[in-house]
Formats: structure tokens, C-alpha cells, sequence
């Protein structure tokens, strides 16, 4: 005889309703302060007006002056993300040297850290906290009321992010490797810069570049987004074709900017390779 | 006689030498193509306004009426995280099926190329969209970060299913299991933590994003920081921004201590 296995009941299943219940009544006050309206898609109004910007995507706008001015503005994005990238590389390193602890003379002789050593440390590092909470777009936003619309907006809110981040992660990658050679050079007399190059950094090299190619990739999708808030580059021609309802121009600019991502993709993960 | 040490000069590569010069030419292409406003930045009057400016957000608008506004925009921005995240979670663990080549290889190259579609393009340019879609609001911003969040949970959780040892599975499935139980038996219980964290932790990443889609338009403390911006009413702006800031804060914490907790 062939036992029955056909359908055994859920053992838990009162325990599963209740919860599945529970969920539903706490995401109901969620539901409604998203407003979240699913058949808002599917009424008339705004399947038609979907449905024609859809219909203008295609031909993609692919003229000989639009395709000149989307290079101009796409190598804009670039060296926005380049230039602001580079920027934050400068000022995060001052910040790194300040933050690291294996760096630290006073804690290598005493166990612990000197009050000012500790002090100009901590600020160091709230310094960094500071920079980069503040999300990149919001600097975009406040900077070009202060620059007025264009790039040098773009360039100093990633500098200002993107050195907060860097400089963090560099601390910590420096504080990771192995602190004994460091304390060796250290202790026998070594200047902390020296102590830095020669013991710190042979280890560490490649995984700080690494990061730095994985945060230029990211400075580029910001440097897109931020375009939207009026600092240039691809982002601020979207915006500008997206408020004209330009269909076709809003789609070989998504064409150009997945290409983009693409590429960033590919030569910060080629970098990576190389180097890891 | 104290043994003597060869010298070894560092030997720099014509490669990498090459690389360095091309990517040194870069970044000063970089700066020059950018018209930077160089003088501006750090002329006198740019230190004046940007003073002029910042003395402008003090002190921040703290009547009880906006804090309540701030308050139920805060609760907007988390509702959009949250609902966002949701729906990202229950469309990309069902695309995470076929794109872990559970239907076959078409399948799994199809999916795939839709969930990296979703994923390239970032939320803000799907909020641009959408608001033609569902106009200006919260809803935009959901559906936003739905999308985008779908292309990345999918990705991730294809690839947990597909790290998966099948032996269990397969086991079943001699064993006369139907497909769909034996997936639900054993391939289920295994992912299903790792599935967990990845939502979690993108959870996490929404906030931070859902702080700023208002910025195009899409609700929550976004939204409203544009608004009072627009107006030039700074006080306004900068308890928006303390409020985005301790979100944040809060958030990342809560995470913290949730991951350290999970973890010990």
C-alpha cells in the first residue's frame, strides 16, 4: 500500500493568516499616505497622455544638430563626474590622514590616543559624516541657487558627497590592513608619512583604486541625475525634453544614457579586475 | 662588514605609465572643457552670497503647524520607502524565477536583460517619467522606486537561487514532488533569509532615495524642499533638511543595530 502524500494539511497555517492579516492592517495607513492609486494608471486621462508621449518615442530624434548637442551635453556629464570626483579624491585625503587610527603616534606609545589627537580625530570623522549625509542632489539643489544653473554646481555638490564617502571608506580600508608593519616603521622612528607609503598603502593600494573606479562609476549616474535640478550635462537636456513632452528626444537621450552607464560599467570593472 | 642590499629602483610599466598619462590628460580635459567658475568660486562676493545664503537658513522655521506639515511629509517619504520596496520585493522574487533559468535559457536571458533595463536606468529618470504617467505626487515616486528597486531585487535574488546547492531540490523531485513543491520546500527555505536581507537593505537605500524624488515632483520631504526653495523661504527649507538629515540618521542606525543583531 502506498502511503498518502497527496495533501497534508499546512501545519501553521493559523499562524501564517494571522500574520498575512497583520501585515495588511499595518501597511494600510502606508498604502494611503503613498497614495497609492494602481487604477490612477489605467483611467482615461492618463493612458491617453502615456500613450502619446509613448507614440512620440518613435523615430528617436536622431538629427544631425540634436545628435552634436547630446554628445556635448553626454561629455559634459563625464568631466562633471570626473572633475568632481577629482576634487573629493583632494579633499578626502587630508580628511583620511587625519581619520585613520593605525596612523596614530600617540595611541602606539601610551595604548591610548592623546585628548587632542582624539579630539582633531573625531572632528575628522563627523566632518565626513556631515559631508556625506547630506544626499548629492540636495547640494546640487542649494549650490546652483548659490552658482546660479551649470556645472560648477554639478562638480562641487559630487565633490562635497563624494568626498565624505571616499574619505570614510579610506579610513576604514587603511585601518583594515595588517597594522604591524605600520607600527614597526613607527616605532623605530618613522615619519607618519613614510609610515603611510611604505607599510599602509603596498597593502592597500589596489583596493582604494578599486573603490575610487567604483565611485567614479556612481559619480556619473549622479551626475546625470543631477542634471535635473539644472547642473548640467545629459540630465538637464532630459528635463528640459521630458517638460516638452519631446518624445523622441527623451528616448535616444535613455539610448544614450544606458550606453553610458554601460561603459562606466565596463571600465571601472575592467580597472578592478586588473587590479584585485 | 654589514651586508650590502641591491637597490631596487621601482620599475614603472610603459603600460601603466601610459595609463596614468591618459587618465592625468583626462581629468585635465575634465576641468577645461567645463568652464568652471573658477573666479566666482572663490572671489569675495561668492563667499559673501554663499554666507548671505546659509545665514539665510537660520534659524529654521520651527512653528508647530510646519513641524506637523514636516512631520506627515516625513511619514509620506517613509510610506513611499516602504510600499516601494514592497512591491519591488513581490514582482522581483517572482522575475527572479525565470531569471535564475528555472524556465529555460530564453527565459533566463530575457528576464535578465528586462531586470538590468530596470536597474540602469535610476530612479529619478523613472519618477520623470511616471509623473507624465500618474501626474505629481507620492504615487509617482512609489511606482518609482518599484521599478527601479525591481530590476535590482530581481538580479540579486535570481543570483542567491541560482548559488543554491540543488541536491535537495532535486531530491524531491525523484521523489515524485511536483516542481513547484519541491521549490517550495527546499530551494524556498534556503533563500528565503538571504531574500530577506536584500530587501532590508535596499529598504534602506529607498529612504535615502525617497528623501530626494520629491525633488522632481514625486512627494514626501523632496517635495517640499523644492517648494519652499522655489519661494526663497529658507527657514522653511532648512528644517526640510534637518528633517531629510535625521531620517537618515534614524535609519541608519535602526539598520545598525538590526544587522548587528541578526548577525551575533
Amino acid at each position: 500500500m502506498s502511503a498518502d502524500f497527496s495533501c497534508p494539511p499546512d501545519p501553521a497555517w493559523r499562524s501564517r493568516v494571522t500574520a498575512l492579516l497583520i501585515a495588511l492592517i499595518v501597511l494600510w495607513p502606508l498604502l494611503v499616505a503613498s497614495e497609492f492609486k494602481p487604477w490612477q494608471l489605467f483611467d482615461k486621462q492618463s493612458l491617453d497622455a502615456t500613450g502619446h508621449f509613448l507614440r512620440g518615442f518613435f523615430p528617436p530624434a536622431h538629427s544631425k544638430e540634436f545628435l552634436l548637442l547630446l554628445l556635448e551635453a553626454t561629455w559634459q556629464t563625464i568631466a562633471i563626474a570626473t572633475a568632481g570626483l577629482t576634487l573629493a579624491l583632494l579633499a578626502a585625503i587630508p580628511f583620511t590622514l587625519l581619520a585613520t587610527e593605525t596612523l596614530s603616534i600617540s595611541r602606539l606609545e601610551s595604548g591610548h590616543m592623546r585628548f587632542i589627537s582624539l579630539l582633531i580625530r573625531q572632528t575628522a570623522r563627523w566632518i565626513l559624516v556631515l559631508l556625506r549625509s547630506v544626499p548629492e542632489l540636495v547640494w546640487a539643489l542649494l549650490l546652483v541657487r548659490i552658482f546660479g544653473l551649470g556645472p560648477t554646481a554639478g562638480v562641487l555638490a559630487i565633490a562635497l558627497t563624494y568626498s565624505g564617502m571616499l574619505g570614510k571608506v579610506y579610513a576604514e580600508i587603511l585601518e583594515s590592513s595588517d597594522a604591524r608593519t605600520t607600527q614597526v616603521l613607527l616605532r623605530n622612528g618613522s615619519g607618519r608619512l613614510a609610515a603611510l607609503c611604505y607599510g599602509v598603502l603596498p597593502a592597500t593600494a589596489a583596493e582604494l583604486v578599486s573603490y575610487t573606479a567604483f565611485r567614479w562609476e556612481c559619480a556619473i549616474r549622479g551626475s546625470v541625475v543631477m542634471g535635473f535640478v539644472g547642473a548640467g550635462g545629459i540630465g538637464q537636456r532630459m528635463d528640459e525634453s521630458m517638460k516638452m513632452l519631446a518624445g523622441d528626444e527623451v528616448f535616444t537621450m535613455l539610448l544614450v544614457f544606458l550606453l553610458l552607464v554601460a561603459c562606466a560599467d565596463f571600465v571601472s570593472s575592467f580597472l578592478r579586475k586588473r587590479l584585485v | 662588514m654589514p651586508p650590502t642590499y641591491a637597490q631596487h629602483q621601482p620599475v614603472i610599466q610603459p603600460a601603466i605609465l601610459a595609463f596614468l598619462l591618459s587618465l592625468l590628460g583626462f581629468i585635465f580635459a575634465s576641468f577645461y572643457s567645463l568652464d568652471l567658475q573658477w573666479r566666482a568660486l572663490f572671489s569675495g562676493t561668492a563667499i559673501h552670497t554663499s554666507a548671505d545664503f546659509f545665514h539665510g537658513f537660520l534659524p529654521p522655521a520651527l512653528t508647530h503647524a510646519f513641524l506637523l506639515k514636516v512631520g506627515q511629509a516625513t511619514l509620506e517619504t517613509l510610506a513611499m520607502s516602504a510600499v516601494g520596496t514592497g512591491i519591488a520585493c513581490f514582482f522581483g522574487s517572482a522575475l527572479a524565477l525565470p531569471a535564475s533559468g528555472r524556465l529555460g535559457t530564453w527565459a533566463r536571458r530575457a528576464t535578465r536583460l528586462l531586470l538590468n533595463l530596470l536597474r540602469s536606468i535610476p530612479e529619478l529618470v523613472w519618477a520623470l517619467i511616471l509623473l507624465i504617467a500618474v501626474g505629481l505626487g507620492p504615487f509617482a515616486g512609489t511606482l518609482a522606486l518599484a521599478v527601479h528597486t525591481t530590476g535590482v531585487l530581481g538580479r540579486l535574488m535570481a543570483d542567491a537561487l541560482e548559488n543554491l546547492p540543488t541536491e535537495m531540490e532535486a531530491s524531491l523531485q525523484v521523489n515524485d514532488a511536483s516542481p513547484a513543491a519541491a521549490f517550495c520546500y527546499a530551494a524556498l527555505p534556503q533563500v528565503l533569509p538571504q531574500w530577506m536581507s536584500y530587501t532590508l537593505y535596499r529598504w534602506e537605500n529607498n529612504i535615502r532615495a525617497a528623501a530626494v524624488l520629491g525633488i522632481v515632483g514625486a512627494g514626501g520631504l523632496g517635495q517640499m524642499l523644492k517648494f519652499h526653495l522655489a519661494l526663497f523661504q529658507m527657514q522653511e527649507a532648512a528644517t526640510v533638511i534637518i528633517a531629510t538629515l535625521l531620517l537618515i540618521a534614524l535609519v541608519d542606525s535602526a539598520s545598525f543595530k538590526l544587522r548587528h543583531q541578526f548577525s551575533a
